[in-house]
């Protein structure tokens, strides 16, 4: 179903990297695969006979990473997994887990037949909306790390979660709802089809007898419509009115009360007429049940279909992914002093964080994220404090420095007393923060309830005067006719001209990868001027990349025997099991062992490969440890510490005191940057990207890129003047961004977008998460967006525009009463065909 | 015509059962994946169809991996 070009890794659809060189064979070809990790996954999908997953998917999958049983072990840990494993008989236990890339049906065929392959699984079920899967298995034949790593072997993402949460009312809200419907759709196809019998007897004749009989069977199967399928629209009337604020539901509401009891009305009175009076026939009073049951029907149809979106939005943010780890390495206090290095404290063990108390030593291995606040005892490293900073380079720590929550350990293992935990953690106050200023946001009020509160103003008013003008001329007619105005006027088309709209516009740019948080965004999004990244990393990739190697000039000589090959492997090898965003830039090349590693904190890294002497880090640093002159062809440059220049960070390699090369790194765009910034810039709008990195690094990636303007170093403050500069000149602004401590910058713009990446607290106050980090998807949703708002117009006219046709001729007594049924339900229709436009064009 | 004061309590009651199944088959839990459901029986299908010996072979593996 998903065809992906030669030259695009055909499990996950990315780029595949020159040179890479990674294949598997599915069917009966030969598929490009990008990295070990796809290849990996795909390899386990086709070796457990599950090659058909890939005929059958509807979407790419995601890019996957290598996995092994070790990341898994903390889980069979009993007091961690207890908390998330139920009992069941037979000793047997269950758990639910999240899994964080379901993309379509064949996700959750795929991961149900590769567990059941397990010896001691007894049964899964996946389900593809909520996004979870439940696992039953005998602890006895099979560890949950085993279960957890099977998973990730075939390229899913699952963590146990807890569901005390949200989702058992999520899924209470969607049976609810879908049982309200059933109820209208079954009751709108009897009362329809003896609407038939009606409308066929009104026009060749029909007996009184006849006639009351079935306005009596369809007003037994419109009455649990009303009272039941209907009853979310009467109580949010209800609860409008007592807050003094006129909803849509509110002329819903009023118009189903009407129908249901002038046509009540008109079956009884017909009723007792016949009873008394043959001759007088059915001349006064009509019935609308069908026209009723219809409308509450598309109605709720629509409120099923946006329910269904945002509680698909809600299910699939990154949960549990984002987590700090579950368990750390805790030292008892009475096998901790401080005079011991760290590699001599015994007794370490591994507890669940949440029992982590002020004053206690832990361990934290270098990759690891910091689970609590601290003051490092013992080790010196450097942490990445991206998450609370935004800061993407590391900083150098050492013992006596505090560390954060949050926080990535890069270089060297650490010991640190805990400081606080938690919610005092510095991370945690940070959220509150963030939470609080959510809550500041003026929040715009919807278009359709806008119009309801004049339209319901406008009807009220036209109503009475035409009960009033014909009490004084037929008093004999006035309540019909007062009626029939009422229900030609009925909302219907105007009720459902925007929440169809918009539910079809949000589904289609679901697919695309762009999640729409809050309701007002597509209202909104044509409205803006000004498109802000609020840092490079939203451009970027994020990540070191080799860019350029440089052998060293004097020893050319030397140099010519050495192959570029040879220089990258030694450098991964001297690298190889340090976290640092250079060491994984090399990660593919490792090549042998390496003896007498040492790493030396913001310097580099030394140690001895088949007997030669290495060393590779910062050329003054190399320099040193070599105890050789520095190559002059940088000149004042290559003095400066991890110097950044148009080649990027410059690392220096040198073997046994001679120079071999010099490597640079930098970070790349994104490839859909280019594109992005050139359709946001021929729509009209001003791109421009304000950014918290220091300038020349930043300036130099973005460089290519035609913003119209681009400012360095701002603090998020400066940020936060420069948004409010620019909306106090009238400007509407779209920011995307993804850290933490630019939500308030994020918060005061009109929409905030938050990267896929970014954390799950971000992404909940984020109007708009970017799943798929393609940044093409923010023009595309804007002109999704401007379709949505002609669609909503072009709906709206057409609803007010009927009914001011409709009202003239029903207020006058000219509307039979057929006419006006069949008129709601067209109009009703009309609009809902007209939403469906959306989706059209768009795809592909 | 007099029929219809037959065949009308008949329809009545087949659409008071129709709406009881309904209701089961939501509170039974039926309705939760509306996004899986309607396409698991295609994939069923393939697996009967791809080459059982290949299967078999990923069962050794399995066992001897475990």
């Amino acid at each position: 179903m998903t065809e992906l070009s030669a030259e695009h890794c055909y499990h996950c659809g990315l780029a595949v990297p020159a040179g890479a060189n990674y294949s598997q064979m599915i069917g009966d070809k030969l598929r490009a695969m990008c990295c070990p990790g796809c290849a990996a996954v795909a390899a386990t999908i086709v070796g457990s006979g599950l090659g058909s997953f890939y005929k059958f998917r509807s979407a790419a999958n995601t890019l996957a990473n290598e996995t092994s049983l070790e990341l898994f072990l903390d889980w069979d840990i009993p007091d961690i997994q207890n908390e998330f494993i139920s009992q069941r008989g037979q000793g047997q236990q269950s758990i639910l887990l999240f899994i964080d890339n379901i993309s379509c049906a064949a996700c959750t065929w795929l991961i149900e037949k590769h567990l059941g392959k397990l010896t001691g699984i007894e049964t899964v079920n996946v389900n593809g909306t909520t996004m979870r899967a439940e696992v039953i298995w005998n602890p006895e034949q099979l560890r949950l790390s085993e279960i957890l790593n099977a998973i990730h072997q075939i390229g899913y993402i699952a963590s146990p979660i807890n569901d005390s949460s949200d989702i058992p009312e999520i899924k209470d809200q969607t049976r609810q709802l879908l049982l309200r419907l059933g109820v209208a759709g079954l009751a709108m196809m009897q009362a329809g089809m003896v609407a038939i019998a009606l409308y066929a007897g009104s026009f060749q004749g029909m007996q009184q007898e006849w006639q009351t009989l079935l306005r009596l069977v369809s007003l037994l199967f419109v009455t649990p419509v009303v009272f039941y399928s209907a009853q979310p629209f009467f109580s949010n009337a209800w609860r409008s009115l007592k807050m003094r604020h006129l909803i849509m539901d509110v002329p819903v509401a009023l118009a189903i009360s009407l129908a249901y009891v002038a046509s009540l009305y008109a079956t009884f009175q017909g009723a007792f007429q016949g009873a008394f009076n043959e001759s007088t026939g059915s001349a006064s009073g009509e019935v609308y049940f069908d026209s009723i049951s219809m409308f509450i029907f598309f109605l709720l149809l629509g409120r099923f279909a946006e329910q269904r979106i945002r509680h698909k939005n809600l299910l699939s943010l990154n949960r549990g992914n984002r987590l700090p780890p579950v368990t750390t390495q805790v030292f008892p206090p009475e096998h901790y002093s401080f005079e011991q290095s760290e590699k001599s404290a015994r007794g370490h063990r591994i507890v669940p964080i949440k029992t982590l108390m002020e004053g206690d030593f832990i361990r934290v291995d270098s990759g690891q994220t910091i689970p609590c606040d601290g003051i490092i005892q013992s080790g010196d490293t450097q942490v990445s404090e991206a998450l609370l900073t935004g800061e993407s380079n590391p900083l150098t720590k050492q013992a006596g420095d505090a560390v954060y929550a949050g926080t990535i350990n890069g270089a060297n293992p650490l010991v640190i007393k805990v400081s606080a935990t938690g919610s005092d953690t510095k991370l945690s106050t940070i959220l509150k923060l963030a939470e609080r200023a959510a809550m500041h946001k003026p929040r715009w009020a919807s278009l359709a309830d806008h119009v309801a509160g004049w339209f319901i103003g406008a009807l009220l008013i036209i109503a009475s005067s035409v009960a009033w003008y014909w009490y004084l001329h037929d008093p004999e007619r006035a309540l019909w006719i007062t009626l029939s105005v009422l229900v030609v006027t009925c909302p219907c088309a105007l009720s459902l001209a925007t929440p169809t709209a918009l539910s079809v516009a949000s589904s289609v740019l679901r697919r695309e990868g762009f999640l729409i948080n809050r309701s007002y965004v597509l209202e909104l999004l044509p409205k803006i001027g000004r498109v802000i990244f609020d840092k490079t990393g939203t451009l970027t990739e994020g990540n070191l990349t080799l860019r350029h190697i440089e052998p060293a000039a004097e020893n050319s000589a030397v140099n010519k025997f050495i192959s570029t090959r040879q220089i990258l492997g030694w450098a991964a090898t001297l690298e190889q099991g340090s976290q640092h965003p250079i060491a994984r830039a090399l990660q593919q090349y490792v090549a042998g062992p390496i003896e007498q590693q040492q790493f030396v904190t913001g310097s580099g890294v030394s140690g001895s490969i088949n007997g030669d002497q290495f060393a590779f880090g910062n050329p003054k640093w190399v320099a040193e440890i070599a105890g050789i002159e520095l190559p002059n062809n940088r000149g004042q440059g290559a003095q400066k510490k991890d110097s950044m220049h148009s080649k990027g960070i410059e690392v220096a390699l040198a073997r046994n005191g001679q120079w071999i090369a010099k490597l640079y790194f930098g970070d790349q765009l994104r490839e859909s940057a280019h594109p992005a910034v050139r359709q946001l810039r021929s729509k009209g709008l001003s791109v421009s990207l304000l950014s918290g990195d220091p300038s020349p690094a930043a300036a130099e990636i973005v460089q290519p890129l035609a913003l119209c303007d681009y400012q360095f170093s701002l603090q998020p403050e400066q940020k936060l003047q420069t948004l409010q500069q620019l909306q106090a000149q009238g400007q509407s602004v779209l920011m995307v961004g993804d850290g933490i401590n630019d939500v308030p910058v994020l918060q005061a713009a009109d929409i905030s977008v938050a990267m896929g990446q970014a954390s799950e607290l971000s992404q909940i106050n984020a109007d708009v998460i970017l799943l798929c980090n393609d940044l093409r998807a923010l023009p595309r949703a804007i002109a999704v967006a401007a379709k949505t708002r002609r669609i909503i117009k072009q709906n709206i006219s057409w609803a007010i525009g009927y009914n001011l046709i409709a009202l003239p001729l029903a207020a006058s007594g000219y509307v039979p009463p057929w006419a006006a049924a069949i008129g709601m339900s067209a109009s009703s229709l009309i609009v809902l065909v007209n939403a469906l436009r959306i989706s059209r064009g768009l795809r592909n | 015509m007099e029929s219809l004061y037959l065949l009308i309590p008949i329809s009545l009651v087949f659409i008071l059962i129709a709406i009881r199944i309904f209701f089961w088959a939501v509170n039974s839990g039926q309705y939760d994946d509306l996004d899986s459901e309607a396409e698991r029986i295609l994939f069923d299908e393939a697996d009967d169809l791809s080459h059982p010996e290949e299967i078999e072979e990923s069962q050794e593996q399995q066992k001897e991996q475990q």
